[in-house]
């Protein structure tokens, strides 16, 4: 009662505005679920859901997609490691369960809705597998904690082992099935995911090279690293889609896919090196000094003291650049033709069956609450990596 | 100690530092030019086996296409399509800034309102429209709110008949005649009004008694814009349907209004972010001594807590306004006709491609470069002087 007249009704203002915003809310809740669960006609999701999650890949090689998912999920849970608790009391049973509702109820929910959608057995098992894979991952890394001859093998040998199938079954995936037959969702995955790591060493570089206190380095890489900030992605994918044969010898003839991470790669670099540019003016200045006094040459100071620090420091802002870049995708589909989530959604409405409907609100819902809830989640996760990290706390 | 050197030999070439450091730099440099050397000799074998122009005469062919809502002829050349295009970006980039910052400051201070309910619907607001890719909210205005949901014009909505919306655009009421005789009218009475609260304040200042900057400021205004309105009758005028189109007011096209209405929303999402952490970062005590003065709540915010986060905020909101000129650029995804849509149609009528798109490539940075010195300037005088 106290909070209801302190948070809602203080004064006569403020009740005023309590009820106006108040039925504003009840007017777009109730539309929200009269759009759900009444008006909406589903059936163009439910029949193009295959599409929309991968596109044209080939129905035969499928199985690959959900192996190298189950390997993932196994991965992160297992290299994710356990969470060492820094407070006094560890959290109870019921606390954590709700930690967990907390951070992947969502990720859950979606997952859910797809097997409800997609209506067949199969998918049943699949998200069963995933969940037992990622079950699995964080019995590896408990028992890593737990088991003494487990925990005494290296990081630089456990991590790369817990790599191996995934990347193993990404690669196979690959080989199997050509890129130009991947689409939907997975495009956009694939695309940000490889732009990113291709394009984090060349912002590293250009980062340390901004910072340089070589003239010719450091004009390079602010040239460079201006020129592409000062530049609209759409332009670039564009130029991209119409003259990258220009710039290349004639018997490379690179796909949309191709020219999609080329441009995504170089363009995200200039962004990643100005994150990175901000953890190295991060460390203080005494870690250089006390370099220096230990007589480390300038190579060793950057790759031992300065780099891993001012690294640690981006992470979150790295995975805020990764979540961009992860909703730019979308413009290779209208600028390159790449067959990607948004694509689809919009080409499903020109289908025969369904052509004229109005069903645009349905499609683009779909599209959008995927995207939604990747992006959200990550953008969670961040948050609480900063808060675990304590950037800025110290 | 008596066998010290009497001056440190010079080292050897290869481990002078100096000549390292150039030695470096001029590999670099090599590199990186060896590189643009083998881009440009690629471009120019491949431009030369297909007869394609490298240069900017193609500005001086004829258009071949129409930009609605202007008269511009076929056959004149593309460089004054290109002009238009150039306007059209301006046009969406300056609206869109001034509506979404208004719009994202108010976002921002409604998340920290007491006010549970406000409060909660302002995070759904940011949290909804930051994660979800521009390009879907875009989509989603053009095909499914401005194409589908809006009426056929024989049947527009006519909010408070003052609005026109139908899918043929939104028509709001301007003014009659030309409107430069209205801007002089308005430019003058915010110059009187500005220099009526500079004597409010210096008479305050100098005898203490209130100075009511407001108060005066806004009865000068009021008073020379009626004053105007009787001296030359500028007048409103209201939009109606006119057999199948629109007359009067001010018509906005439809993918002008999609693109800049998706802008401003989820730019404001963005802004309402930025503009919440610099009211967090005020020191609060700013906000106690206001309390302490017994200002009102609007009072503390406006004159006390809003001046000092827009400080902090500037250079941030800075990067937003280039964000959203750049991100205009996904009007040509929805026919908008801007500086890329020309671009690219032109580029489609057969100009060569790479010359086109850098040089809207170059107008784009040129449009940034001016904003962040507008910007730069504008946070040089909002920076607190210090000793």
């Amino acid at each position: 009662m106290t909070w209801v007249r302190r948070n809602l009704f203080r004064s006569v203002g403020d009740s005023l505005l309590t009820l106006v915003f108040g039925a504003l809310a009840l007017y777009v809740l109730w539309g929200v679920i009269e759009f759900v669960f009444i008006t909406g006609r589903w059936e163009i999701i439910q029949v193009n859901l295959k599409l929309l999650l991968v596109g044209r890949f080939p129905e035969e090689l499928l199985w690959l997609v959900s192996g190298s998912l189950m390997a993932l999920g196994f991965w992160v849970a297992a290299a994710g490691g356990v969470a060492k608790h820094t407070s006094e009391k560890p959290p109870s049973v019921g606390a954590k369960i709700w930690n967990g509702i907390q951070r992947f109820g969502l990720l859950a929910g979606v997952g859910i809705l797809l097997i409800v959608l997609s209506a067949d057995w199969d998918s049943v098992a699949l998200g069963a597998l995933i969940v037992a894979a990622i079950v699995a991952g964080r019995l590896v890394a408990l028992a890593r904690n737990k088991i003494g001859a487990l925990s005494r093998i290296p990081g630089w040998v456990w991590q790369p082992l817990l790599a191996v199938a995934p990347i193993t079954l990404i690669a196979l995936t690959l080989s199997q099935a050509s890129i130009d037959l991947w689409g939907g969702f997975l495009i956009n995955f694939y695309i940000a995911i490889i732009s990113i790591f291709l394009s984090f060493p060349l912002g590293v570089l250009l980062a340390l090279g901004r910072k340089s206190t070589l003239p010719i380095i450091r004009l390079i890489s602010t040239t460079y690293i201006e020129l592409i900030r000062g530049a609209p992605l759409f332009v670039l994918l564009l130029l991209a889609g119409v003259a990258l044969e220009f710039f290349v010898p004639p018997d490379l003839s690179p796909g949309s896919i191709f020219r999609a991470v080329t441009v995504f790669t170089l363009f995200t670099a200039a962004y990643v090196a100005e994150v990175v540019r901000g953890g190295l003016q991060s460390i203080s200045r005494g870690q250089t000094e006390a370099g220096k006094a230990l007589g480390l040459s300038t190579t060793k100071l950057t790759a031992l003291i300065t780099l891993p620090q001012a690294l640690r420091n981006v992470i979150p802002a790295q995975i805020g650049q990764f979540i961009s870049l992860f909703k730019d995708t979308t413009l290779a589909g209208v600028a390159l033709n790449v067959v990607d989530l948004l694509n689809v959604g919009t080409a499903v409405t020109k289908q025969d069956d369904f052509l004229g409907q109005g069903l645009i609100y349905e499609a683009l819902a779909f599209v959008g609450l995927l995207f939604w809830v990747g992006a959200y989640f990550m953008s969670r996760e961040s948050q609480r990596l900063e808060k675990r990290l304590g950037v800025g706390l110290r | 100690m008596s066998s010290l050197p009497s001056a440190p030999s010079k080292p050897p070439i290869w481990r002078d530092i100096r000549v390292l450091r150039w030695a470096f730099q001029l590999l670099v440099l090599a590199l990186v030019m060896a590189m643009i050397y083998w881009l440009y000799s690629n471009y120019q074998a491949n431009v030369a086996k297909s007869n394609i122009p490298t240069n900017l005469l193609f500005l001086d062919n004829p258009a071949n296409f129409t930009i609605p809502g202007n008269d511009l002829d076929q056959s004149q050349p593309v460089r004054d399509a290109f002009v238009q295009g150039f306007y059209n970006t301006l046009r969406v980039a300056i609206v869109g800034i001034v509506l979404t910052t208004i719009l994202g400051t108010l976002v921002g201070i409604a998340r920290l309102s007491r006010n549970f309910m406000v409060r909660a619907i302002a995070t759904a607001y940011v949290e909804l429209v930051r994660n979800i890719p521009l390009l879907v909210l875009l989509t989603f205005m053009n095909l499914a709110v401005v194409l589908q949901t809006f009426p056929r014009i024989e049947n527009a909505w006519l909010p408070l008949d003052l609005f026109v919306v139908s899918n043929r655009g939104i028509a709001i009421p301007w003014f009659e005649g030309s409107g430069t005789v209205l801007l002089t009218v308005l430019a003058g009475a915010l110059i009187a009004t500005w220099i009526v609260v500079k004597l409010r304040g210096r008479s305050s200042d100098s005898t203490g008694k209130p100075a009511r900057g407001l108060l005066f400021g806004l009865s000068t205004f009021v008073i020379l814009v009626i004053a105007g309105w009787i001296v030359f009758g500028y007048n409103w005028v209201l939009p109606f349907v006119d057999d199948r189109a629109t007359s009067g007011g001010l018509r906005l096209d439809p993918s002008f209004f999609a693109l800049l209405v998706t802008l401003v929303v989820y730019t404001s999402s963005h802004i309402a972010e930025i503009v919440r952490g610099s009211i967090q970062a005020v020191p609060s005590g700013q906000a106690e001594a206001a309390d302490a003065l017994a200002l009102s709540g609007g009072q503390k915010m406006l004159l006390v807590v809003l001046p000092q986060a827009f400080r902090i905020a500037m250079p941030a909101l800075g990067n937003q306004f280039l964000n959203l000129i750049k991100n205009s650029s996904l009007g040509a995804t929805i026919s908008y006709f801007e500086l890329t849509q020309i671009a690219q149609i032109t580029v489609g009528n057969g100009s060569p491609a790479v010359p086109a798109f850098t040089l809207t490539l170059l107008v784009y940075l040129v449009i940034s470069l001016v904003t962040s010195v507008i910007v730069n300037i504008a946070n040089r005088r909002l920076a607190l002087v210090e000793r």
